[in-house]
């Protein structure tokens, strides 16, 4: 028919998963230089204005240690139930309601002091998000009812929750009116670990979380049962794995961690709860899990690259006057070359007179080492 | 409540519900397909700018509607290209269109920012808007009544024609359908630029008929309310159209409501609402199917053919 | 992605002087004091896309009025679509790393933030509109307009034009700055149309233009004649162009969208107020300040009224106009009854602007 086939391989090529990454990159700022040359600007300054400058400006590293930190801390968390084939999309209103669980321990404890108030806000936010995840978990677990859709739908419960909740009863009665809490004390404000940086405890948190994740995914029992329960779950089944209970963690792990990116950024950056709190951090993540190929070492790289983006888009609009909507297609046409390379890691393209497939399967959704990206590590 | 005054709501019901049921008719022709677009918004974003910079162009609002649909079907193309030929995520691949949507819309859209615009007329002459029941007869847009012959034609493609009956087929088992020697790929590419003409058209809705102007993110969320719709209808056109009513009714009474002096509920509670209910819905076809909700079996997965 | 409240919310904690320094001309000796080297660095931050025609549009407008104004002067720059949290503090910072000598906040939620950073960059001078408090930073100014001064203009429009002596208020939040706009209209209208009623619609949104649409639709279909808002859409008016009501303005001169219905609009002019400062920067003379502008300083305007008002109504809505800027009329004078119709306000007597810019209450004949 063609004269290219693609040929699925028996393992993921390791070194595809390297350089499939790097050739997106590489069209990526290609094309980006093209559209910007289109619209009018210097397009290779503009790709140098987002892509190189922030990388050799010590200040701006820090800018992208704190905004990568929760995407990496979300996307970890939903890699675990995307290796398992459950389809959390629901990190965003998981992440509004950590925030929330946690500030509500905030503003309870206003007037007090100790050190405790802060792990029991962090506490509080890990279980917010939990609670908030176990809605689709028992939904799919009892009734079967599609997470991807019961998820999606609760984030914009969770938003409408936290407007009442700024309107009316949390409202700073010293606040002039307006839509938002008092600010957190110094007791409910997550340190600052390096003095005199940005880099607040947040920070090696989300990376110490997905070295963790990395461990337990690649070292120990369940995450092999998760694993499985994603590759082939009828082999699970055999192995005494239940499905509920795969279902089970990776809801409460996605939720979990999404309620603790919530309360470490309402705790830290933001310093109090206010109705701008959720800015798609949750939709965000999703992608960047994809882009760190469910690999919570990929997560932590693919969270600094389009935190990069957006640092080096805001630099560009102002050196530049580069529009912020060209900075949302520059990193559209990112995610577009990535998840279309991503086939290079899974397929060998092969001419189309060689040999037929070696290894016919269904995709009727039984079995997709394509999707589950079994990490061979 | 007299009767001009009902008629007026009911003219505000249709308006609100037609692109939310274009758009949401469009996406369930794609999910019937077996994919998951989750790009409608940007999609109809990607209409609504089209629809009005060559309207506004060109003097001629049908052309605008026939470029939106075009262009927010090229959008679907990439979406279709990355998840059926590379067999990228859907719902990541989905996610990225929306940003591509909102991204090129306010691009092509700059110059277009506050101008005003030709705007699509109504169908009948205005002699027959006269009395209000003639109005609610023949006082609408012709897209209103474009969308409820969408929905009788989705209708009858899904379940009365060979093609409709091999799409859903597409949906339940891809393998099956492509052993039986389907073309499931080219159904798919099929159904995902529908899907992608119908929110460009829903777009053109908000920049041409309901709201005549360009701004930055004119739809304001609509799109992802069309996806919930779906679910909500649970794949079937007849609830789609009940769906997107009930929703245009709760939001016209709860306006009207307020403009009448009444402020029952918070309006925080009636926001989250259609997606509340959405949920509700779900659970309750899913407990009474036992362990399936009508959603199509491959919904979301990808397809490669064998050999 | 899904941004539903954007932005802006108002205003300035103890206003004291408002009507600072307006008197001496901007553009005087410019060349004599200048205490700046080279072009002065102003930056902005824009909550909302510069597309917006709403809020963010009239705040680039004034930009590119003052470039024009100041020339080689100043070098602007700006960053939009900053959400309002960590985000604005993050680009903050880089715009005073960039070393911009003055950086305007145009939005309520960057207060914290530019607090924050304000703390951090003691030589780069900071401006934050529409909020209440510096936090002690003496580089940081706050600035704010009085949109209500425009709603007087409005409400008495809309009380000679009314014929059902209802009007319909599309309104966003019920935030201080808005609960002052409705009160100042209905307190005019009501002084031209003692039975004067303003129904208020919330529509929990800055900006929704087809919700916007709907809301303004069932207000006329329940009566209200007039149509004014306080969202950022022009989609109110067109609902009432349909209609055949009368509407105003948001933020900017709208009227091309509803070349009959629109009967003036209050339209935000942020230029004088920047071309101002940043003069002060360039001649070394900027100090912190918090002030709250209005029609005489030019801050707020009326848009050309539509030659469809009649000329009575013409005429009093300008006496409205010329009170205001010479100080003689204040909408918030006494006597002034809340809903429940107890007197809030004696005879003679003003709100004080520490009360206004918290105002919580509605005035007789609201609804809400």
């Amino acid at each position: 028919m063609s004269l290219v086939k693609l040929e699925p391989r028996r393992q993921q090529s390791r070194a595809m998963a390297i350089a499939a990454p790097v050739i997106a990159v590489a069209l990526t700022l290609f094309a980006g230089a093209l559209l910007f040359t289109l619209l009018g600007h210097d397009g290779l300054a503009a790709v140098n204005e987002i892509f190189v400058k922030p990388l050799f400006n010590p200040y701006r590293w820090q800018d992208l240690l704190v905004k990568a930190s929760p995407l990496v801390m979300i996307a970890t968390g939903l890699a675990i139930g995307f290796r398992a084939n459950v389809w959390n999309i629901g990190a965003e209103g998981q992440y509004v309601l950590g925030g929330l669980a946690g500030t509500g321990v905030a503003l309870a404890t206003l007037n007090m002091s100790g050190g405790w108030i802060l792990p029991v806000m962090l506490v509080c936010g890990v279980l917010g998000g939990m609670v908030w995840a176990a809605i689709p978990a028992l939904l799919k677990t009892k009734l079967g009812v599609n997470e991807i859709l019961s998820s999606l739908m609760l984030n914009y419960v969770a938003i409408q929750l936290l407007y009442y909740l700024m309107r009316g009863p949390w409202k700073d009665p010293m606040g002039f009116n307006f839509p938002q809490t008092a600010m957190f004390s110094s007791d409910q404000t997550l340190p600052i670990v390096v003095p005199g940086t940005l880099i607040h405890l947040g920070i090696p948190l989300a990376f110490a979380i997905a070295l963790t994740a990395f461990g337990v995914m690649t070292r120990t029992i369940t995450g092999f049962q998760m694993q499985v329960e994603g590759l082939a779950p009828k082999a699970a089944a055999f192995g005494g794995f239940g499905a509920a209970s795969t279902v089970w963690i990776a809801m409460l792990a996605g939720g979990g961690l999404a309620g603790l990116a919530g309360i470490v950024e309402a705790s830290g950056p933001f310093g109090q709860m206010v109705p701008q709190f959720p800015t798609g951090y949750g939709y965000t993540a999703i992608i960047v899990a994809f882009l760190g190929r469910l690999n919570p070492l990929g997560i932590v790289v693919a969270g600094l690259v389009l935190a990069l983006t957006y640092v080096g888009g805001e630099s560009a609009q102002t050196t530049i006057g580069l529009p912020s909507a060209a900075t949302g297609v520059f990193q559209a046409m990112m995610l577009f070359f990535l998840l279309a390379t991503d086939i290079l890691v899974r397929y060998r393209v092969v001419s189309g007179r060689s040999a037929p497939v070696a290894e016919p399967r269904s995709s009727s959704g039984e079995a997709k080492p394509g999707e589950s990206k079994a990490v061979t590590a | 409540m007299n009767f001009d005054l009902l008629v007026a709501i009911l003219m505000t019901i249709a308006g609100a519900a037609t692109p939310l049921l274009i758009a949401g008719l469009g996406e369930l022709v794609v999910e019937k397909s077996g994919v998951l677009n989750l790009g409608v918004e940007g999609m109809m974003l990607i209409g609504a700018v089209t629809g009005f910079a060559v309207a506004t162009t060109t003097g001629y609002p049908v052309i605008g509607l026939v470029a939106a649909m075009l262009a927010a079907a090229a959008a679907a193309l990439i979406f279709a290209f990355l998840v059926l030929t590379l067999m990228a995520n859907q719902v990541a691949t989905g996610l990225a269109l929306t940003i591509f949507g909102t991204g090129v819309s306010a691009l092509i859209g700059a110059p277009f920012v506050g101008i005003t615009t030709p705007t699509l007329g109504l169908l009948f002459p205005h002699a027959l808007t006269d009395t209000p029941l003639l109005r609610l007869i023949f006082g609408h847009s012709p897209l209103v009544y474009f969308s409820l012959i969408l929905t009788v034609a989705v209708f009858w493609f899904l379940n009365r024609t060979r093609a409709g009956l091999i799409l859903r087929a597409v949906g339940e088992s891809d393998s099956a359908a492509h052993a039986i020697g389907y073309p499931v790929l080219l159904v798919r590419y099929l159904a995902v630029l529908f899907g992608g003409a119908m929110a460009g058209l829903a777009g053109c809705y908000y920049s041409l008929v309901l709201t005549p102007m360009w701004a930055e993110r004119l739809t304001a969320g609509r799109g992802w309310i069309a996806i919930a719709l779906v679910v909500f209808a649970s794949w079937r056109p007849g609830r789609m159209l009940a769906g997107a009513y009930l929703f245009g009714l709760v939001i016209t009474m709860e306006l009207q409501a307020k403009a009448a002096g009444f402020n029952i509920l918070a309006p925080e509670f009636l926001a989250a609402l259609p997606y509340i209910a959405t949920i509700v819905v779900l659970a309750v076809i899913s407990a009474a199917k036992r362990g399936g909700t009508n959603a199509p079996a491959c919904l979301g997965k990808p397809f490669r053919a064998t050999a | 992605m899904f941004d539903t409240t954007r932005r802006k919310l108002l205003a300035a904690g103890a206003v004291g002087a408002a009507g600072l320094a307006i008197g001496t001309t901007p553009f005087a000796a410019m060349a004599e004091d200048a205490k700046k080297d080279g072009p002065v660095k102003a930056a902005f931050l824009y909550v909302g896309p510069v597309g917006d025609f709403g809020w963010t549009y009239a705040h680039d407008q004034a930009r590119k009025c003052m470039e024009k104004k100041l020339g080689d002067m100043v070098k602007t720059t700006y960053v939009e679509n900053v959400a309002e949290g960590p985000d604005a503090e993050r680009v903050l910072r880089q715009l005073a790393q960039d070393g911009n000598d003055i950086i305007f906040a145009t939005s309520f939620g960057f207060m914290n933030p530019t607090i924050k950073v304000a703390k951090q960059f003691p030589k780069v001078k900071f401006e934050h509109a529409t909020g209440y408090t510096t936090g002690g930073n003496k580089n940081m100014g706050l600035y704010n307009s009085r949109f209500y001064e425009g709603r007087a203009v409005l409400g008495t429009i809309a009380g000679m034009m009314s014929k059902t002596g209802k009007a319909g208020y599309v309104a966003s939040f019920p935030i201080p700055e808005v609960v002052m706009g409705i009160d100042a209209f209905q307190l005019a209208a009501q002084k031209v149309n003692p039975k004067f009623q303003t129904q208020v619609v919330w529509v929990n949104s800055w900006y929704d233009p087809a919700k916007e649409a709907d809301a303004a639709k069932a207000l006329l279909d329940q009566g209200a004649d007039v149509i004014t808002q306080h969202t950022d859409s022009p989609a109110p008016l067109q609902a009432a162009e349909k209609a055949g009501a009368i509407a105003f303005g948001q933020a900017w001169n709208m009227e091309s969208f509803a070349p009959n219905a629109h009967m003036t609009a209050i339209v935000d002019n942020w230029c004088p107020y920047y071309t101002r400062r940043v003069q002060a920067v360039h001649d070394g003379t900027w100090e912190a300040d918090n002030v709250w502008l209005g029609m005489k300083d030019g801050e707020v305007e009326m848009a050309p009224f539509n030659n469809k008002m009649p000329e009575d109504v013409q005429k009093a809505a300008q006496k409205i106009i010329d009170g205001t800027k010479d100080g003689s009329y204040d909408v918030f004078t006494g006597p002034i009854k809340d809903q429940s119709g107890k007197e809030k306000v004696s005879a003679g007597q003003k709100i004080p602007d520490e009360e206004l810019l918290k105002l919580d209450w509605y005035v007789d004949g609201v609804k809400s």
